[in-house]
């Protein structure tokens, strides 16, 4: 017997040698292939903090532009949001047909799901790049980005939401020989509504970051003025920048924590 | 005989209350008053939205069936114009190296960020400052940081690999401080009470019983450090699919190698998803 425990111990201690020298080779390749540099990535940690004490903070002449900017940052979060609720709404359509709880039947389940893996699967910057051939640079194109990556993600997690809670409203519904839409309306809807709420203020969120990511590739929002100033090395009013989208993020998520409290 | 009468004839004693109204079976309580405040919110600020977005005069069914056009081309017709297929593995190996180097360097900060901002690990003071302070630097974008730290240590993968570092960190703090904080207080404590100390605690009892938590959300970021590197490539310059893809888009106007390209992101997506979905599995059917 003392053998046995033993043994466990020496397997496990292998096991973890194992999988650090296996960490450690892919680490070492990554630093190779990408050509970086980790004494002058230390050092240029401490030099950018530094520099950014110096040089990014707002000042008074930053402070004027402010009014243009909130402009700016309100195009962005409306673009997040109204990416996030349009796709929202698609996703709970094909999350329905994927869920093996409310499926018609195997062929639209393969389908949606395959749709739905497709579009969450190409990044939001990707889609920017391909919308931007025929949308050009207008809001349209980081709408549909965000679009496209929101519904994916969406009927991943509506999915996994209606299969976990609804299996046995579905049910009984069911046993009384209630209709789909019957079931959908008072079964479905109501017991992951809640849950389905918290996923999209996190899509939001996410969705307000990424909009300024995207911003600067397609010449919109906030990210379009970052983009705009830091290129100018106009710094002051790039900080400026940063600052409010920090405090946009912070108290959009305080609101959003808030109701997931009461909701959930 | 109206109800009145009847409850008067058997003497009840209980008061006949007028129930013709409609009874009520949803009340409006709080969960369903915020629920509907939200849902309206949000609609009205969808349509707000798409009443002052600036569409630059461009059609949308136009757009669109330009776009499905474009898939098409895309999706069907992928070739490399501009580079071989070698190196397009070599760029797509230099984008997965900085989402691992990113992931690597992230996760070891956050795994000692994490003890300190589990509440049951450290005090309650140092957990909410460790959590503000990585709420914060959450709430930047990764493309901002990444942006920043470019002017002092140039475009390029070391600007890229620290700048994305930062978004990691304040995700897997909080992932990795609310797994900790999970563990059951009993095995602490038994711990505390043998005279085993903090690190003992750490590494004996609470690593070990979150280990799966903590790969598996390890794992999730490393699929979304992906997609931001694909992102950084374009953006900031970092170098491998991502900026092959910029030039492809931006410069030549070659969709056919934008798709071919795509075609390289999205396979190795379909594949870390794959695993990440293993991952989760693993993780339900252990618990």
């Amino acid at each position: 017997m003392d053998k046995d425990i033993k043994d466990i111990f020496v397997k496990r201690r292998w096991n973890k040698i194992f999988f650090f020298s296996v960490l450690a080779a892919f680490t070492i390749g990554s630093i190779i292939v990408t050509n970086f540099d980790l004494t002058r990535g230390f050092a240029s940690f401490f030099k950018a903090v530094m520099w950014s004490v110096t040089n990014f903070y707002p000042d008074a002449e930053a402070m004027k532009r402010l009014p243009d900017i909130l402009i700016k940052l309100r195009e962005t979060i409306l673009l997040a949001v109204a990416s996030t609720t349009l796709a929202a709404v698609a996703a709970f359509a094909f999350a329905l047909l994927g869920s093996n709880t409310t499926k018609v039947n195997n062929f639209f389940s393969l389908v949606s799901r395959g749709v739905a893996s497709v579009s969450r699967n190409i990044p939001d910057a990707v889609w920017a790049m391909i919308l931007l051939f025929s949308f050009g640079q207008s809001a349209l194109t980081g709408y549909f980005a965000l679009f496209f990556v929101t519904f994916g993600f969406l009927c991943r997690t509506f999915t996994e939401t209606i299969d976990e809670v609804s299996g046995s409203s579905v049910e009984a519904l069911q046993a009384t020989g209630a209709d789909y839409f019957h079931i959908v309306s008072h079964a479905v809807i109501p017991s992951s509504l809640p849950q389905m709420l918290s996923w999209i203020l996190y899509m939001i969120e996410t969705n307000i970051r990424s909009a300024t990511l995207i911003g600067m590739l397609t010449g919109t929002g906030i990210g379009f003025s970052f983009g705009i100033f830091y290129k100018t090395m106009n710094y002051s009013a790039a900080s400026l920048v940063v600052i409010v989208v920090v405090v946009a993020i912070l108290i959009i998520e305080s609101m959003s924590n808030y109701v997931r409290r009461v909701i959930l | 005989m109206s109800m009145e009468q009847v409850l008067k004839g058997t003497g009840s004693k209980y008061k006949y209350y007028n129930t013709s109204k409609k009874i009520n079976i949803r009340p409006l309580n709080k969960v369903s008053l915020i629920m509907n405040a939200t849902l309206i919110s949000l609609a009205v600020l969808t349509v707000y939205g798409f009443m002052t977005f600036d569409y630059k005069n461009i059609s949308i069914v136009e757009a669109l069936a330009q776009t499905f056009y474009n898939l098409r081309i895309m999706f069907f017709e992928p070739h490399l114009k501009y580079f071989t297929l070698g190196e397009a593995f070599y760029q797509l190996a230099v984008t997965l190296g900085l989402a691992f180097l990113t992931t690597i360097i992230g996760a070891v900060i956050s795994v000692f960020l994490g003890l300190f901002s589990a509440e049951n690990l450290s005090s309650r003071k140092v957990s909410h400052i460790i959590k503000n302070f990585v709420a914060v630097i959450r709430a930047v974008p990764t493309v901002l940081w990444v942006l920043i730290f470019a002017v002092a240590a140039g475009l390029g993968s070391v600007a890229a690999v620290i700048g994305m570092t930062f978004h990691s960190v304040g995700y897997l703090v909080k992932a990795y401080s609310e797994s900790f904080e999970e563990i059951d207080h009993g095995v602490i404590e038994a711990l505390k009470a043998s005279g085993a100390n903090w690190w003992q605690i750490v590494f004996q009892a609470v690593i070990p019983s979150s280990i799966t938590y903590m790969l598996s959300w390890t794992f999730m970021r490393f699929e979304i450090n992906f997609a931001v590197a694909v992102a950084m490539g374009a953006v900031a310059g970092a170098g491998g699919l991502g900026f092959e893809l910029f030039m492809a888009s931006g410069h030549y106007f070659d969709l056919r190698e934008v798709g071919m390209i795509t075609y390289f992101i999205l396979i190795t997506a379909f594949v870390l998803e794959a695993i990440s979905t293993k991952l989760k599995l693993r993780l339900k059917e252990s618990v």
